[in-house]
């Protein structure tokens, strides 16, 4: 009788993936911007500490706040939800292509498989026992049912294979030549992100402590002190090594990962269309702090990516290609590598309040 | 064997059924393939308390967010070695080590020695009609190689392996972490460790083969080998043939460590995703090893319940064949996110999800000889019926994760977790479970208490499926393995899973004290206390059987 129960409770617990979905995409999906000034934020709820948050907000990252303001993310957005059950809600193409292979065939065939058995277990028990059957048959050969059970799995699976092979394909779909770098660098136990295109300085990424995850307004053990930006809409080339030991780097709500490895480097490609902040935790062991290494993206329009590059000392990409003309043309080329410089003057002062509206919401 | 009778050598001391040695030297210096097959049961129970206490430590520690007991157990632990408070590092590294040791254990010292070296060695000679294996005292070499192993793998707890004691690298080992990762005598100790494991389990693969192959009564034809023999037949080519790749892949570790070899450090020409390759190489045999001598053993307790013989004997038999076969050019699906070429990926893909269809066959033939049966639901028949679903949950899991593209996100996630516990934990050790109570009495002489048998199953049942269903959605919402603590968003079903572990930890107490009254206290067995159903040839001796068997062949019709 418990037997029944429990694969009740299991088989609801497979279909309700899929409800839970459907409940998750209702979620507001258009992005939440910070103004740039430092003034309080606005989601900071009455009551809530709204000096810290404004000072938090005013210089997290020692980066000139006229140019950059960390967004606040989105609760429940790139991120994992109380109780969750379902994959995070998908902001790539890819994701989402693999989110609905997943919840459209890959689900359907585990429940339809696990209670066609379970049936059949059911049936024999109730059929067959030795109160309904006392006598058993002497069967042990069926070459037709054999045929049958072996070739209508076979055909399941090539229908597996025919999206999930696409699928592949697509992931890897080289960048576009003009698409920005980003080179994602695993370090025992923090993530570098440094900018080739743009003066090619890194952003070093810790984790935030308790405190500041919470005066930030943002998620302990997934927030991290400076964040890898990257502008929305387009693809993004990541190349991805680690100094030290293997890392992997993991961002959930892109169906992203790609293992960082020593001596050499992994190259994807990352587009993620809406603007927002984006969690993800390191994903192979790396030694004692492997759980406190995590990834936050943030996603920006374009204009307001490249004062994100000026308030970190870079030049945005087209002024990058000029300047490299210039400094070749006097016979100088300059490598700057600068590591998270704080205060730097930036270029211009353009506050990014011109950046045209968040594209549109993800969909499918 | 033949040959000696024929020279006349009948002054053998040993032809007396009966004599048994003394203590030490019957149990200490054992020929005789039940003993040894006792002694592996023992030990594998040993282990097995210790790596199922580790994991209680793990779900404590996981109940709920933040460091509950973590910096005290590492405080504790080093005190033990005359250290003082442990730091966060030290915490943190102690969770490593509880991992490693989790994985290394079950899997070298509980399943593997329960399976192979336990009924393996107990039912393959009685059921191919031989009087013991083919090389007896390596058989005792086999298994006192496993005892140092062990004993290395714990003491490498105690000595320094990089931010704390112990070797905290996972049961993969993966380099660098491995190598310039973990300073320190205690991964070099485990290295040694797995050695140990891998030549006993090499000799121990050397043994079936040759016993099976040479050692069946006259007229056994491998095509009317009982299925258990076949299963620890195809086992042993696995072992046979992947261990030699896994002490291959740690010897060039312990050189980079050591000897300052570059065989897995690109600085020096070398590939940390070789060890990768090389590990799971033999890796992913090694969880058809863990697996397929459950198959046969559930083959034959379903065919004893349903009082019907197998259906599909050959497709049965050669699905085995055909698993181990494939199971050797699958490798890199535990490798997806490593970076790999995208033609690569998909035939791992395409080649992983045709492992789907001789599984298939199985869960399907094992119906089919339940169906038109006379099924009685004693204890071993209920945990043949958990296996066959539970197997049948973690497979389909299982064709998931084997798509490259969908394994980007579920890769090192929880999903896998529970994945491998669904095939392992819910698989293997359900037939390990399984057999105990099938066979426990032939062994013991003894009969385990029902009510008790019963209650274990269903107890055990739905713990492990309340610890283990909940961690697919950790994985699907994100949460990374080997997190000793978590975003407070992944509590919920942390906490649920936790409760879990404390309902199944129930189920395995009942079990002890089930061994326990039943070896003193449990009605004498019957030569077959199963009836009709049991038709191998252990059935036709005593239980326990004589010290030694069949002096005279049985002939096979």
């Amino acid at each position: 009788m418990t037997h029944f129960v429990k694969a009740w409770i299991l088989a609801i617990g497979l279909i309700l993936t899929p409800a839970a979905l459907s409940a998750q995409q209702e979620l507001p999906a258009a992005p939440v911007v910070e103004p740039a000034t430092p003034s309080v934020d606005p989601l900071v709820p009455a009551g809530a500490d709204a000096e810290t948050a404004a000072t938090a907000n005013a210089a997290p990252s020692g980066l000139d706040p006229a140019l950059y303001t960390p967004m606040k993310p989105t609760p429940g957005i790139g991120m994992p939800v109380d109780g969750g059950v379902d994959f995070q809600q998908q902001f790539s193409e890819t994701g989402q292509t693999a989110h609905w292979i997943n919840n459209a065939i890959l689900i359907p065939m585990m429940v339809g498989v696990s209670l066609l058995v379970l049936g059949l277990l059911f049936w024999v028990v109730f059929r067959f026992r030795r109160g309904a059957n006392p006598e058993p048959s002497k069967t042990t050969h069926n070459t037709f049912i054999e045929i049958i059970w072996t070739v209508i799995p076979v055909l399941i699976l090539v229908v597996i294979a025919v999206p999930s092979i696409s699928l592949l394909a697509r992931q890897f779909e080289p960048a576009p030549e003009d698409a920005l770098t980003v080179k994602v660098t695993g370090y025992q136990w923090y993530w570098g992100y440094s900018y080739p295109d743009n003066g090619d300085f890194e952003v070093i990424s810790n984790m935030l402590s308790e405190e500041e995850a919470a005066a930030r307004g943002e998620p302990y053990q997934l927030a991290a002190d400076n964040r890898m930006v990257i502008p929305a809409g387009k693809p993004v080339k990541l190349l991805i090594t680690a100094a030290d030991v293997i890392h992997s780097f993991a961002l959930p709500s892109a169906w992203f990962k790609l293992d960082a490895v020593p001596g050499r480097i992994n190259e994807k490609v990352l587009q993620i269309d809406r603007e927002g902040v984006y969690y993800g935790q390191c994903s192979e062991l790396c030694g004692a702090r492997h759980g406190f290494m995590p990834i936050t993206v943030e996603v920006l329009s374009e204009a307001k990516f490249n004062d994100w590059v000026r308030a970190n000392g870079g030049t945005p990409k087209g002024q990058a290609a000029l300047n490299e003309v210039s400094a070749e043309g006097a016979g100088a080329v300059e490598e700057t590598s600068t590591v998270v410089a704080p205060q730097l003057v930036p270029a211009s002062n353009s506050t990014g309040a011109a950046a045209p509206a968040a594209s549109a919401p993800v969909t499918q | 064997m033949t040959t000696i009778t024929a020279d006349g050598h009948i002054d053998d001391h040993a032809h007396d059924a009966d004599h048994k040695p003394a203590f030490f030297q019957r149990w200490f210096m054992s020929t005789n393939h039940k003993d040894i097959g006792t002694l592996y049961l023992i030990f594998a129970i040993v282990a097995g308390i210790i790596g199922g206490a580790i994991s209680g430590l793990m779900r404590l520690e996981l109940a709920e967010p933040g460091i509950q007991y973590l910096q005290m157990w590492a405080t504790a632990h080093n005190g033990m070695m005359g250290g003082g408070e442990a730091s966060m590092d030290e915490a943190y590294h102690l969770w490593n080590v509880l991992i490693t040791a989790h994985g290394l254990i079950m899997v070298f010292f509980m399943v593997m020695p329960a399976m192979i070296g336990g009924f393996g060695n107990w039912f393959v000679p009685l059921m191919i009609g031989a009087p013991d294996m083919a090389f007896p005292r390596m058989n005792n070499v086999s298994f006192w190689l496993l005892v140092p192993a062990f004993l290395l793998l714990f003491g490498s707890t105690f000595v320094p392996g990089g931010s704390g004691l112990g070797a905290g690298t996972g049961w993969t080992v993966y380099a660098p972490l491995s190598t310039s990762g973990s300073v320190g005598p205690a991964v070099d100790m485990a290295i040694l460790s797995l050695h140990l494991a891998g030549a006993s389990s090499i000799l121990g693969a050397i043994n079936f083969i040759t016993t099976i192959f040479n050692m069946r009564a006259p007229g056994m034809t491998l095509h009317k080998m009982p299925l258990f023999v076949w299963s620890v037949l195809v086992t042993a080519f696995l072992l046979l043939l992947a261990l030699p790749v896994l002490a291959a892949a740690i010897t060039m570790l312990l050189t980079d460590r050591n000897f300052g070899t570059t065989f897995y450090d690109a600085a020096g020409g070398g590939d940390p995703v070789l060890y990768q390759h090389l590990f799971w190489f033999f890796g992913h045999p090694e969880v058809y090893i863990m697996i397929l001598p459950g198959f046969g053993m559930i083959s034959h307790i379903v065919s004893t319940f349903s009082r019907k013989p197998v259906f599909g004997y050959l497709g049965m038999a050669y699905a085995m064949v055909a698993i181990g076969v494939v199971g050797f050019v699958v490798w890199a699906h535990h490798m997806f996110t490593t970076g790999m070429s995208v033609n690569v990926k998909m035939y791992f893909t395409a080649a992983t999800m045709v492992i789907a269809v001789p599984t298939g066959i199985k869960i399907f033939s094992w119906i089919a000889t339940m169906w038109g049966g006379s099924m009685s639901f004693k204890t071993p028949m209920m945990w043949a019926l958990g296996f066959i679903f539970m197997f049948t949950v973690g497979g389909v899991t299982g064709v998931v994760l084997a798509n490259g593209g969908i394994d980007d996100n579920l890769h090192d996630t929880y999903y896998v977790v529970a994945h491998f516990h669904y095939v392992l934990s819910l698989g293997a050790v359900f037939s390990i479970f399984a057999g105990f109570y099938y066979w426990f009495p032939k062994m013991s002489g003894r009969m385990y208490n029902e009510l008790l048998g019963q209650l274990h199953f269903w107890i055990f049942f739905i713990g492990v499926n309340i610890l283990f269903f909940p961690q697919h959605f950790l994985g699907q919402q994100g949460m990374p393995r080997r997190y000793a603590d978590y975003p407070e968003q992944f509590a919920y079903w942390n906490q649920i899973s936790s409760i879990g572990y404390a309902v199944m930890l129930v189920g395995v107490v009942i079990f002890f004290i089930n061994i326990g009254y039943s070896l003193f206290a449990g009605r004498k067995a019957e030569g077959n206390y199963w009836g009709e159903g049991a038709t191998t040839l252990e059935w036709t001796l005593s239980s326990p059987p004589p010290f030694h068997q069949f002096e005279t062949l049985p002939q096979i019709k």
